[in-house]
């Protein structure tokens, strides 16, 4: 038997867009185990709900994860409004559901670059973010803001979109479907990739649920998990498929993220098409009194948001449970077992958000 | 499996040149909605401090008896919280971006002195 060392993987790493570390415990080039180990990014925005205004938390809210931002804000309006019994206009949740998926695909493609990225590939990684700048623009035309959109109102968004601004966005998605649908060939038929992803990082399907994967990470095991299924928002009237591959491995979930652009953009025109006129927001008075878990869907998997109130301005507490602490635990049953030099490839494949799970 | 399918792209992509620019040689790309950076109309605001209390970010200080408003411009957030607040309409968002610096911004206003005016006033009537 080879002696076992212990090297170190992050909180610095080159392939890490975020700090978080990783213990390896190596036999030979193999990894034996791999022991987590966060707090790096740790801001304490939970502890600031008892100073801020539950109105303007909507804003810290945002700023807990600087990628699927618009979906934190979302779904922290959402518990408010359900502990209130405020009735959102429908144009308001219309909106926000092409707003959130618009940030599904600019994240998807932030993460396809950084995986181009993991595995030495650069010229994917300029590609899918250039691709991705488009998305950028759409945001920042409509809300403002290119990432941190800055919308989201207890009670409705504070922006509207005008119908020919609907059309444009419409017509410059479709324009960028053969842009997309080049993309995500690469990402299937490229020898590097294929070299690099499959059959590495096995996260078996009774293991994924075991563990309790959430997002693409479950549904990359085969299994049929997603939160817009529960009809949230707009998403009850809208028609969607989730994208569920069976490999179980680093290719299908890269797969399964590609694959959900085109479902993103889809979900978009339905929006789009169905969306009913009227107000995006109403005013919303007094404080709330109760608690309510929302849930939503995030890039990465299910995000809930815990909120609890005693009819004071500020809320007694805020607590979120973001989709990475839920990867975390399947993160390590795939580490076990796999080759050093295959390690970031892997950690890349949960999508680790750390600053969302530090908060 | 097959290998350098990406090339005609990479090809094409030589060819058009690059997609970004050399900000900030080049301005930014704007539109009507983008926050850019916090300004104030200084003779309308009243110093009520309800920009100061909602501010996200704690970027905000106004002093009533010195008559000052004024923003740190790297703290401010540009979320337009305060702008949605202020109840006389005087601040507002212009579109482009902060310049960069290595010193800290701090923009600072002062207001009209009111004391001199309503002093003045008896002595005129």
């Amino acid at each position: 038997m080879s002696k076992q060392i212990i090297v170190p993987f992050g909180p610095q790493h080159p392939v890490l867009p975020e700090p978080i570390h990783l213990d390896l415990v190596l036999e030979d080039e193999r990894v034996i185990e791999a022991i987590p180990s966060i707090g790096y990014v740790h801001r304490g925005l939970e502890k600031l709900i008892e100073k801020r205004d539950y109105k303007d938390y909507v804003f810290i809210a945002e700023r807990i994860c600087g990628i699927c931002s618009f979906i934190h804000s979302a779904t922290y309006c959402e518990a408010i409004e359900e502990v209130m019994k405020v009735e959102v206009p429908r144009r308001a949740t219309f909106l926000r559901t092409i707003w959130s998926e618009c940030s599904r695909m600019h994240s998807h493609l932030l993460w396809m670059g950084c995986f181009a990225d993991s595995m030495g590939y650069e010229n994917l990684f300029m590609n899918s973010w250039r691709i991705r700048e488009k998305i950028l623009d759409i945001l920042e035309r409509t809300t403002g803001g290119r990432v941190i959109q800055g919308v989201c109102r207890v009670g409705g968004v504070s922006r509207d979109i005008q119908k020919e601004e609907l059309d444009k966005i419409s017509g410059d998605l479709n324009e960028l479907i053969p842009d997309l649908k080049e993309l995500t060939r690469v990402f299937e038929e490229d020898a590097t990739v294929q070299m690099r992803t499959k059959g590495i990082g096995l996260l078996p399907k009774d293991k994924a649920w075991e563990l309790g994967a959430v997002g693409p990470v479950i549904r990359g095991s085969g299994i049929s998990v997603d939160t817009r299924l529960t009809g949230y928002g707009a998403y009850g009237e809208l028609d969607f498929k989730p994208v569920v591959k069976n490999e179980c491995d680093c290719y299908a979930r890269c797969l399964v993220r590609a694959e959900e652009l085109f479902t993103s953009i889809d979900l978009i025109q339905q929006a789009i098409d169905q969306i009913p006129g009227g107000d995006v927001k109403i005013p919303v008075k007094g404080n709330p009194c109760g608690e309510f878990f929302a849930r939503a869907e995030q890039p990465r998997g299910e995000v809930i948001h815990y909120v609890k109130a005693n009819g004071k301005k500020n809320l007694v507490r805020h607590r979120v449970r973001t989709p990475t602490l839920a990867n975390i635990a399947p993160l390590v049953t795939m580490l076990a077992g796999c080759e050093l030099a295959d390690v970031p490839v892997i950690v890349l494949t949960i999508d680790p958000c750390i600053g969302c799970m530090e908060r | 499996m097959k290998a350098g399918i990406n090339a005609l792209t990479a090809i094409k992509a030589m060819i058009k040149g690059p997609v970004t620019r050399r900000y900030p040689y080049v301005p930014a790309n704007v539109t009507q909605a983008t926050r850019g950076q916090l300004t104030l109309d200084i003779d309308k605001c009243i110093f009520c401090g309800l920009c100061r209390m909602h501010c996200p970010a704690g970027a905000i200080e106004v002093s009533k008896p010195d008559r000052t408003w004024q923003v740190d411009q790297f703290r401010c957030v540009i979320c337009g919280c305060c702008v949605d607040y202020c109840p006389k309409n005087c601040m507002k968002i212009e579109q482009t971006y902060l310049t960069p610096s290595k010193e800290r911004i701090i923009l600072k206003f002062t207001g009209a002195p009111v004391q001199e005016i309503s002093d003045q006033s008896p002595e005129q009537s």
